[in-house]
């Protein structure tokens, strides 16, 4: 293939392969499991079968993510690919982040935890001054202000809430 | 007469105006930050909104909808950053009016051009909406299938140059919509014998996965960039005097806007391409294009303003969302059993209207707004890139855990954000996935009613109900229509194509490298003749040979 269709390529070359290699091979194993996942009901129309949209759906994946694939203007792997996947596999990072604020809410409490996250991931990016520490505890007040007591979000009260006294107990549940 | 004061009831109440006044100011506010944007925050917020009434919920969707791009017009002529996708046009023009001390003149002509758009839209759609209310029940099943599938089509044909990725991404989006328990046989599709899997993967999981937490992440793993601000001296009232100078360019524009945002799958960026060309086609001062016109400013801020009004009525009259933002605004109609389509301009007409008049109100205030509080609000575009995701990242949790305070919910979306966050880095659309999402279910639906009473293929496009075998005039029309949007795709791929061959001849490389070949083959040629010339010589004087 040319350089002038690798420049006229709409994004950038670098973790294309991988990505078209992944999603092809995605495809075709959920293809392989298309018998064992659907079922072809006897006395129905070819359209109504409950194996028609997902037939349509994983062929359609199988074709265009091969034919995409097969039309990329660079077919093998350079260096700039291994530095890509890199950044994709370090952003798992920031999903370990999300997953910990997660299972933290149930437990501590949405206000408590957003005041210690907020700023910690702050911390975390490299702002390490007073400013964006105190800048990042009144973002998360005021998102929990704003979502919990104010739209009243479904978002049940930590578990430690129990432990507060009487009546600052149900105003932490339904506020914080 | 009395549409409209049964409209005006219905937005005369304090919470719908309060959410209309936070929708459109938040909606500025979001488009003002560069690397936020409407699907961001409308992914947040929807949750939210399902606890309100269906009116209150979808007028702050629509007042971020239709108020961010007046918001994204400000980094875009001050910093040459767009706030929201559909400004990159607009840095084309602003930016160098900026740099030539015309910051405050390209601000204030952006404001009116979007002031014109969003006004001239809304004026078209109530002006429109008695003949589509007699048009829309014309629309059955099979009208609708045909429709969403046009829709389909059009979104991925306009990712020119990844339509096969597009189209790949859309069949994905259709096959996680086919995943759970199958509505009719009570079947379950894909479930691996996972409960989990059972209800089937929530739509608005996927968006907050693909819009909302894979922004946090792309954010968080870039770079803050460094702003220099243009300071604003003086007032901004100019702009609508100068914009009635232009008064060709901006209705021509607004008229783009309109007609594409109607059009599933088309949007915005097709309506300032369109309008641009126009602009400049049929300025006196075509060469001012691209380095500071004022046309061309009001050519791209009118027709982006024009579509949100516009892409409303696929949605309204069909339940057709032609893009992410309208999609999303569906699933608020879906948890309030309001379905839209035909029956709801048959039936509620009013809440249409009311809709309508929302937006024309919110214009107002935006515009207000912005001619009074532009000095405050540049400073927002200097928050740091890095902070925003941050912020983004616990934002969304609100968003995935308020639906059902599911881990398991948080896990998918948290997949989904980094499938988004990959697909960002390699510049591939995610949009085709939500409407494949949405869309997939109502051609499921549809085909499957549309195809209870069909036999043959023509008999698709025939009412035959007892022996009336007349015509469906809107499908056929919709069928000639993807024929046609077929074979356009497939000229333009054959064209790009014949361009890329010539283009490839044109380098001096590539002519270097083609003279080489010839001169090879030529030399090939010769010692292919010369050999067969000295077989056919052997063969009739075969001592010459031993001879020698």
């Amino acid at each position: 293939m040319s350089s002038l269709e690798e420049k006229r390529f709409p994004g950038p070359l670098r973790g294309q392969i991988l990505f078209a290699i992944v999603f092809l091979v995605a495809a075709v194993l959920l293809l392989s499991q298309l018998g064992d996942q659907t079922k072809w009901m006897k006395r129905t129309k070819f359209f109504a079968q409950p194996r028609f949209w997902p037939m349509i759906s994983i062929t359609g994946m199988v074709i265009f993510g091969g034919l995409h694939l097969w039309k990329l203007p660079r077919r093998r792997f350079v260096r700039a690919d291994v530095v890509e996947w890199r950044v994709w596999f370090f952003a798992i990072e920031w999903v370990l982040w999300f997953l910990l604020y997660v299972i933290l809410v149930p437990i501590i409490g949405y206000l408590p935890v957003t005041m210690v996250f907020m700023p910690l991931l702050v911390w975390r990016m490299g702002y390490h001054n007073k400013r964006m520490m105190w800048v990042s505890v009144g973002f998360g007040v005021a998102v929990v202000l704003f979502f919990k007591a104010f739209l009243d979000v479904k978002i049940p009260g930590g578990a430690l809430y129990e432990y507060l006294p009487g009546a600052l107990r149900s105003f932490f549940i339904l506020n914080f | 007469m009395d549409l409209i004061l049964s409209s005006i009831e219905i937005l005369a109440r304090w919470d719908v105006l309060l959410a209309l006044l936070a929708g459109s100011v938040g909606g500025v506010l979001i488009g003002a930050i560069p690397g936020v944007g409407p699907a961001v925050a409308i992914a947040i917020l929807l949750p939210a909104t399902f606890s309100m009434d269906p009116i209150v919920g979808l007028t702050v969707l629509l007042g971020i909808y239709g108020s961010s791009m007046y918001g994204g017009s400000i980094p875009a002529i001050l910093i040459n950053t767009p706030g929201t996708a559909v400004n990159a046009l607009t840095t084309y023009d602003g930016y160098p009016m900026t740099t030539r001390g015309e910051a405050r003149r390209a601000l204030s002509l952006a404001y009116s051009a979007s002031f014109f758009g969003g006004i001239f839209s809304v004026i078209c759609l109530i002006l429109f909406a008695p003949i589509l209310a007699k048009i829309a029940p014309m629309f059955g099943s099979r009208e609708i299938f045909l429709a969403a599938l046009l829709g389909l089509l059009l979104v991925v044909v306009a990712h020119r140059g990844q339509a096969l990725i597009a189209a790949a991404l859309a069949c994905f989006g259709i096959f996680l919509n086919t995943v759970g328990l199958e509505p009719v046989k009570y079947t379950k599709r894909f479930t691996f014998d996972q409960s989990w899997l059972s209800g089937g993967v929530n739509l608005i999981v996927v968006v907050l996965g693909l819009f909302a937490l894979s922004q946090a992440f792309y954010l968080l793993t870039g770079e803050d960039e460094k702003v220099r601000m243009t300071k604003l001296r003086g007032g901004l009232f100019q702009g609508l005097r100068e914009l009635a100078r232009h008064p060709r360019v901006a209705g021509v524009s607004g008229t783009f806007g309109v007609l594409m945002g109607m059009i599933p799958g088309v949007g915005e960026f097709t309506a300032q391409f369109l309008s641009y060309t126009y602009a400049q086609k049929t300025s006196k001062r075509p060469q001012d294009f691209g380095h500071g016109s004022s046309e061309g400013l009001i050519a791209a801020e009118t027709a982006n303003n024009a579509v949100p009004a516009a892409a409303m009525v696929p949605l309204l009259a069909l339940g057709i969302p032609g893009e992410a933002l309208t999609a999303m605004m569906l699933s608020v109609f879906y948890v309030h059993n309001v379905v839209p389509g035909p029956q709801l301009f048959q039936n509620d007409m009013d809440f249409v209207v009311a809709l309508y008049l929302a937006l024309l109100l919110l214009n107002i205030l935006v515009l207000v707004f912005l001619l009074f509080a532009t000095n405050q609000l540049i400073k927002v575009v200097k928050i740091p890139n890095r902070f925003l995701g941050a912020a983004i990242l616990v934002l969304s949790f609100v968003g995935v855990y308020s639906l059902r305070n599911s881990f398991t919910d948080c896990l998918i979306a948290a997949c989904f954000g980094i499938f988004g966050f990959v697909l960002k880095r390699l510049s591939i659309p995610a949009v085709p996935i939500i409407l494949g999402m949405v869309l997939g279910g109502i051609m499921e639906v549809k085909l499957r009613a549309g195809m209870a009473r069909v036999k043959t293929f023509p008999d698709f496009f025939k009412d035959g109900r007892g022996d009336d075998t007349s015509l469906r005039p809107i499908a056929v029309i919709l069928f000639i229509m993807i024929i046609g949007v077929l074979i356009i795709h497939f000229r333009r791929v054959w064209l790009d194509r014949k361009e890329l061959k010539e283009a490839k001849w044109s380098t001096k490389h590539a002519s270097t490298n083609f003279g080489m070949h010839l001169s090879r083959r030529k030399d090939y040629l010769l010692r292919e003749r010369g050999r067969k010339v000295r077989e056919k010589h052997l063969k009739y004087n075969p001592r010459s040979t031993g001879k020698r």
